[in-house]
């Protein structure tokens, strides 16, 4: 299936631009939509929401009263409002950091150990595909982060500055690719992320699966690789300067659809 | 009578504080103490990026303060001017290295991050396709910074050894050396002064650029 897929996504991105004079990204789109029924995302929705309700941990109890912000089980709707602020953890806290959380109080998991366990392995798998579908309950809603608490007007702030913060050998910051609208790297389209880019764009468009390497990327990872080709050194899983991000990002998509998991290169 | 007065001036005093500490607006946070704590309890080392990337010289400070906007003049003028301090012309005074090797290196993306091995400038690329449009035959191009097609040719660059062709080939070096001497807030990485490429990359990519022989200049 992997196999099969990047080889569409080869014809489609190659091929079919050189044959037909199209873009790389009028190819993708296209994929999009040849897969609108099929996004393999939806496996990952369905492990998830299988994960969500299945009683696991040392504890063995299900995340079914995990609270994303909406109250204990209140899965829909949740997601286009994180991160947000958590009275019970004092923290303002992304989807990823919050379900760190749940699977700490309620299922007894070392949250500390799943945080340093690196992407694609054991209960980093859980994670990738509860997001995946925690993500899909929010399909098509619009972003709305709430800003009425201090702390969350204040990673706000943290987050702007560390999305303008240039440094490392190159002098990158999030900014020298995402400050500008309708900028490449090579063919590769970069939305501008300082204002909302638009529906199913940028911040509203992950989780996604990964046609190129088949992997489901969340928020997080794909936080993680930005900084890996910026030259930064390594972010902490659910750290407090991703989150902090996430919140500046999310923020300025203010009104943007979520089309979540969504399909990508 | 001489207490009441001292008292009721004590008490229109304090009355005046408690106005004053109504319509003082909240301390501003030093937003920039609290982005540093963030940065160090965030970050970890990984193989070659250790955490020492996150230090900033003046250059990087000022211009991650200005959040995007731009910077006074007179900032913008002496960060310009410290950078071409650091700026080196080649020892044996050649600029021009071989368009070939250089079309290569500016294919070439790879280097510096916590997936590379080494930190040697033979393990980088310049990474130039990522943000410039180059060769004109090369249809995969970024568009963050300016196209560089036909840029000797443009320049009137016939011979690059040629006297009157010094002052492009000067700035050009430049350029590539530590674009911030010339543009204070640049996007472009400092390849010399940083020591991503050596010389003789830096060479090669000036005959990219320069050498009417070149892909660039056809």
């Amino acid at each position: 299936m992997k196999a099969l897929l990047i080889v569409i996504a080869l014809c489609v991105s190659a091929c079919g631009a050189l044959a037909q004079g199209k873009s790389t990204a009028d190819g993708i789109a296209e994929y999009r939509k040849m897969l609108e029924d099929g996004n393999p995302a939806e496996l990952f929705e369905a492990k998830g929401e299988g994960l969500w309700k299945q009683k696991r941990g040392p504890r063995n109890m299900s995340l079914e009263q995990c609270d994303l912000g909406k109250g204990p089980g209140q899965v829909r709707g949740a997601f286009v409002e994180l991160p947000r602020y958590f009275a019970d953890t004092r923290k303002v806290q992304d989807l990823e950091s919050r379900l760190l959380t749940c699977m700490e109080t309620l299922q007894g998991f070392d949250a500390g150990e799943i945080a340093k366990t690196p992407f694609g392995r054991g209960e980093q798998l859980t994670l990738e595909a509860l997001a995946a579908w925690i993500s899909a309950e929010s399909r098509g809603q619009r972003f709305n982060l709430p800003q009425g608490h201090a702390q969350e007007r204040m990673s706000y702030e943290l987050g702007k500055r560390a999305f303008f913060y240039r440094a490392g050998p190159h002098d990158f910051a999030c900014a020298s690719c995402h400050g500008e609208a309708g900028k490449r790297i090579r063919l590769q389209d970069l939305p501008k992320l300082t204002v909302n880019p638009g529906d199913g764009v940028g911040f509203a468009a992950w989780p996604a699966y990964r046609v190129s390497n088949g992997e489901m990327w969340s928020m997080q990872r794909r936080l993680n690789d930005c900084f890996r080709q910026q030259r930064f050194p390594y972010p902490g899983y659910a750290s407090d300067l991703t989150i902090a991000l996430g919140v500046y990002m999310g923020v300025n998509a203010k009104g943007a659809e979520s089309i979540a998991p969504a399909l990508k290169r | 009578m001489h207490i009441q007065r001292r008292t009721g001036r004590a008490a229109a005093l304090g009355a005046l504080i408690v106005l004053a500490g109504c319509a003082a607006p909240a301390p501003v946070p030093d937003y920039d103490a609290l982005l540093a704590e963030m940065l160090k309890a965030s970050f970890r080392d990984q193989g070659i990026a250790t955490v020492d990337r996150l230090k900033q010289d003046a250059s990087n400070a000022e211009c991650s303060k200005a959040l995007g906007n731009g910077l006074p003049e007179a900032t913008a003028k002496a960060i310009e001017a410290a950078n071409l301090k650091t700026v080196k012309m080649p020892a044996d005074g050649r600029f021009i290295g071989d368009w070939k090797e250089g079309e290569k290196l500016a294919q070439n993306g790879r280097g510096m991050t916590w997936t590379d091995a080494s930190t040697a400038t033979s393990a980088n690329g310049g990474n130039c396709y990522n943000c410039h449009q180059i060769s004109p035959g090369e249809i995969s191009y970024g568009t963050i910074g300016p196209s560089l097609t036909r840029y000797g040719r443009n320049r009137g660059v016939a011979d690059p050894a040629d006297p009157a062709s010094r002052a492009i080939v000067e700035y050009t070096w430049t350029k590539l050396y530590n674009a911030k001497a010339t543009n204070a807030c640049s996007g472009m990485p400092r390849f010399g002064h940083a020591g991503l490429l050596d010389e003789a990359q830096l060479k090669n990519l000036m005959a990219l650029l320069l050498d009417p022989k070149s892909i660039v200049n056809q």
